[in-house]
């Protein structure tokens, strides 16, 4: 296993994640524009009302009922996973390789991404 | 405007500054914002919000392309994205606290400094092959294809690269973008590392600073799936049709035209900021 090597695999995972992603919310834009009634939108005004649709549980929990809204989310948090999943492989490639130094170097990337995604959800 | 001609619009906007973004490098987002709050209205910490998440499509997205051509050091990379993930989390922790207007008018004058970056094009110059002390002990040098052969090339002046890397990560995370000029100024001129590499491996950085303040924006509101969802998918599109085309495109020409475009949405956001109508 060396660097390249290593890079092309997670190269390719991250484009069947966003390839699933993007699925998932070309899905739920469907959904959403088949359902809409014919009113006018307007975002103006920043307002963050839904706010079940803000964290993760509110997200899963509306995509399971086929909601289009939730289903859009979680498509957009799956993509958000992709880097997150990438710098998971990448220390998990370095500790293969026996790197001690970039095992730890994106040990901390991780642990910043995972306080980040904690903190906020 | 109804929900299908906003769909359709963003979209259309969308998948354009996706392409001109992939071709000129400048990526989709410094588009993308002024565009949906200068023409289509939208507040600007929505349109922030979906620009982030398509900064993330296109680079996950192109990881794969980068890679095969040997060029991205993902060393390098990984030990800069600790400066870029905990800029993006103080960045998207003052766009929560940042009023709209001050949020344009800074918009405005990011986009100036990205204008002038791509006007002024980026000379090769002579790179070092030896790294210094601190980069020979990260073990960041390593080598590059040209003309098929093996360039070796060294790296310098991390602990200032790593700094820039920090204001990069904080610039993403305020206004939604990759801020990948920045990140290429910060390797390519800083740490003297070849701009192919630097280029790529930007690119490869772009979506894991990003993924940083994505949490954040989530459970603030930013990213609203009725806005997020035709951008992601447009500048998805766009950037991937973009980098197809890279090859045979004449992208001088182009590169000053978008420059030149980026400007004048520069000096209409920051008008529109000081005036409050953004």
């Amino acid at each position: 296993m060396n660097d390249r090597r290593l890079e092309t695999i997670i190269g390719r995972l991250l484009q069947i994640g966003v390839l699933i992603a993007a699925t998932t919310v070309l899905a739920g834009g469907i959904l959403y524009l088949i359902q809409i009634p014919s009113g006018h939108v307007n975002y103006r005004s920043f307002a963050p009302g839904n706010t079940a649709l803000n964290s993760l549980p509110g997200i899963v929990l509306s995509a399971s009922h086929f909601e289009s809204l939730g289903l859009i989310q979680l498509g957009l948090l799956l993509l958000i996973a992709t880097p997150v999943a990438r710098v998971a492989m990448a220390v998990a490639g370095f500790a293969l390789e026996r790197d001690r130094l970039y095992t730890v170097v994106s040990l901390i990337v991780l642990l910043v991404l995972a306080f980040s995604l904690i903190h906020a959800g | 405007m109804t929900a299908w001609e906003f769909t359709a619009v963003v979209w259309g906007l969308s998948f354009l500054a996706g392409f001109l973004g992939a071709l000129t490098g400048l990526g989709g987002g410094v588009v993308v914002v002024p565009a949906l709050t200068l023409a289509l209205g939208v507040n600007i910490k929505y349109a922030i919000g979906a620009s982030l998440v398509s900064v993330i499509a296109t680079s996950s997205g192109a990881a794969a392309a980068y890679v095969r051509e040997g060029f991205s050091n993902i060393r390098i990379g990984m030990f800069l994205e600790i400066a870029t993930t905990i800029g993006a989390i103080l960045g998207a922790i003052l766009a929560g606290h940042i009023g709209t207007h001050a949020l344009a008018i800074i918009f405005g004058l990011v986009l100036i400094q990205a204008a002038y970056h791509s006007f002024k094009g980026t000379p090769e110059g002579d790179r070092p092959i030896e790294s210094d002390s601190l980069g020979r002990r990260l073990r960041m040098g390593s080598s590059y294809p040209v003309d098929g052969k093996p360039q070796e090339y060294g790296v310098r002046n991390v602990p200032a690269g790593f700094g820039l890397m920090f204001g990069a990560g904080t610039l993403s995370g305020l206004l939604g973008i990759g801020s990948g000029a920045v990140k290429v100024i910060a390797m390519d001129r800083i740490m003297r590392i070849p701009f192919k590499v630097s280029t790529t491996t930007s690119n490869f950085m772009i979506g894991v600073t990003a993924a940083a303040s994505a949490g954040i924006y989530l459970s603030r509101g930013f990213i609203d799936p009725r806005v997020a969802m035709p951008v992601m998918l447009g500048v998805l599109a766009g950037a991937l049709l973009g980098a197809k085309i890279l090859v045979h495109a004449r992208v001088r020409t182009l590169r000053a035209v978008f420059a030149f475009v980026v400007l004048a949405l520069a000096i209409e956001m920051i008008v529109n900021g000081i005036s409050g109508k953004v």
